[in-house]
């Protein structure tokens, strides 16, 4: 592992992703801890105000401090989309690696239902999954996840029909082991490592998702400091403050930028021969 | 291409467009509330819902229901709009039709601007111009069309300058100009993370076929690089490119979705939108239904496209 880090941070991608991500996430945990002001504190006297010393963001239409609502909404944004991604990954991995073991019919009809699901664009059917479930920031969470979970099932599953036909999984087969055993315990593992390069890059666009769907008025609700939600809120006085809008935009692209960028160092990392 | 392919492939996508249908039908079965009661209101009477439940066939089993949505559905009856009372496919397909418009040209820009950026970062790989467009898709593919859309809005629909409108929609043949007038913001937005994809993939499949035998034999055979690059390296590369763009157009529809939404213009993605917004059933069905339609579809002729292109493919 520490050889993959060091390839890692020598590529240009990875140091940068790499950065990004620690700082963002560093920024989602220990964000309300640092946050000079309360994101919900009205403060009627500073409406509309650029950046400053005192509100080093600038300040919304109840005059609330923009940063303190960005540190706060860290949470609810790249949190949640880490936590999405994790369970399509995990749906996604368990749903794949089953079907590349037990192959067959029962492959071939997962496989094709999986195809047949993915024939519905992704923010389509997260937009579905939330109408039917109710519009929440945990609704939107859990509509990524399921939106999530056939994409990942394909691709692990083409990596663990690779895995299948290895000596140790033949082995295992032979001692007699459950198909469970199997799965979890000699298959999953291996498989491990190309999914986490797939669920880096996902992280960027579940968050790119998860904003998307509260920007609609799906996800997180008023008075959340969700940053999709701040664009939406930020877009009736875009011509009075633009920083309402600049910040939450710059975040959520910075974000998606560095786990585009960490996904992609991981991969040449992972992959030595390319 | 043998006909037994053609016909499995059509087979797979009937298979398909029948599991799309059933995941939509039992999504909006899901919601709370039933649609006579979104007709009449909280106040309705008994009487009255059980009458509204009855001419909407609401009473019958659920089997029995899909199976008269999907009948319908095929012979083009979506059902009548619980919103507005009028048929839902005279409301979605003049929008279907505008938003095609709308995809279209997006496609079309992006194939323009794509194609030539990821072939000229290749060529001049690791040089200052690849990094640019490098870097230049990173941001590109991490911008949500949202996020694009608004600042789009604040800079190029600035009511101070007044370069473009912020929203609406004008027919091209009312009003030619002034239609790709407003098109412009909405096309350039939903097409900036097709652009910033594509490139990058013609990048990397252009950096692939420039090192393969038969491009250093036909450079050795002393042909000008263009000719190297435009007969022979080209072509190839562009084939793959085929597939990467009949999947992106799922990005496409979502982003339509979104950017319709923010410059209010009049597809079939807001209308899906203003759909959900009031929980029109009939309305959500068809919407959802026509888009992932589409998406099969046009993957289903790239895999055509891809398989009559390249004649190496030998489909069984």
């Amino acid at each position: 592992m520490p050889e993959t880090i060091r390839r890692l941070i020598r590529t240009p991608q990875g140091a940068i992703g790499s950065v990004i991500v620690i700082i963002v996430l560093l920024a989602a945990i220990f964000g309300p801890l640092v946050a000079p002001d309360n994101p919900e504190t009205f403060n009627y006297g500073n409406r509309f105000e650029g950046p400053s010393a005192q509100f080093l963001f600038g300040t919304d239409q109840f005059g609330r401090d923009l940063f303190s609502r960005i540190l706060y909404g860290a949470q609810s944004t790249v949190l949640m989309a880490i936590f999405a991604t994790f369970i399509g990954t995990g749906i996604g991995a368990v749903i794949g690696t089953g079907s590349a073991y037990l192959g067959g019919r029962f492959d071939e009809l997962v496989m094709r239902l999986v195809d047949a699901v993915m024939a519905i664009p992704n923010l389509l059917f997260a937009l579905l999954i939330v109408t039917a479930l109710g519009a929440s920031g945990v609704n939107a969470l859990v509509a990524i996840g399921i939106a999530f979970a056939p994409g990942m099932a394909r691709i692990a599953r083409s990596v663990a029909l690779t895995v299948r036909e290895q000596d140790y999984v033949k082995a295992a087969i032979a001692r007699g082991e459950s198909a469970g055993y199997i799965i979890m315990r000699e298959m999953l593992p291996n498989v491990i490592a190309p999914i986490v390069v797939e669920m880096t890059i996902r992280v960027a666009f579940a968050i790119m998702l998860l904003a998307t769907l509260s920007f609609l008025g799906l996800g997180a609700q008023p008075p959340s400091s969700e940053w999709g939600l701040m664009v939406s809120e930020a877009r009736s006085y875009m011509f009075r403050n633009a920083w309402m809008m600049i910040w939450p935009g710059v975040c959520i692209a910075l974000v998606a930028i560095g786990f585009n960028l960490l996904g992609d160092g991981l991969r040449d990392a992972l992959n030595p021969k390319t | 291409m043998s006909l037994s392919y053609l016909v499995k492939r059509v087979g797979f996508i009937l298979f398909t467009l029948l599991a799309v249908s059933v995941i939509v039908f039992g999504i909006t079965q899901v919601l709370p509330g039933d649609a006579a009661q979104m007709m009449l209101g909280e106040n309705a009477t008994d009487d009255a819902l059980a009458a509204v439940r009855d001419r909407l066939g609401l009473d019958r089993s659920i089997f029995t229901q899909y199976w008269d949505w999907l009948t319908g559905t095929l012979g083009g009856d979506f059902g009548i709009s619980l919103r507005t009372g009028l048929p839902v496919s005279e409301m979605m397909l003049p929008a279907l039709q505008r938003s095609l418009l709308l995809a279209l040209l997006a496609i079309v820009l992006m194939l323009v601007l794509a194609i030539p950026m990821g072939i000229i970062a290749a060529m001049q790989r690791g040089k200052p111009t690849d990094v640019v467009i490098g870097l230049g898709s990173y941001i590109g593919v991490s911008l949500p069309e949202f996020v694009t859309a608004t600042l789009v809005l604040l800079i190029l629909a600035n009511p101070t300058l007044g370069l473009f409108p912020a929203t609406g929609y004008v027919p091209l043949t009312e009003d030619f100009w002034e239609g790709l007038h407003h098109l412009a913001l909405p096309v350039l937005t939903v097409s900036v993370i097709l652009i910033a994809h594509v490139s990058r993939m013609v990048r990397s499949e252009m950096i692939d076929v420039l090192h393969t035998d038969y491009v250093r034999a036909a450079r050795m055979k002393g042909l000008t690089r263009r000719r190297v690059i435009f007969r022979h390296a080209l072509p190839n590369a562009l084939l793959p490119t085929i597939t990467i763009v009949a999947l992106d157009v799922g990005y496409l529809l979502g982003g339509i979705i979104v950017v319709e939404e923010i410059f209010a213009f009049p597809g079939i993605g807001r209308q899906l939108i203003v759909a959900i917004q009031s929980r029109d059933l009939p309305s959500i069905q068809a919407g959802a239904l026509i888009m992932a339609a589409t998406y099969a579809t046009v993957n289903f002729l790239a895999d055509l496209a891809y398989a009559a292109l390249d004649r190496r493919i030998q489909y069984a």
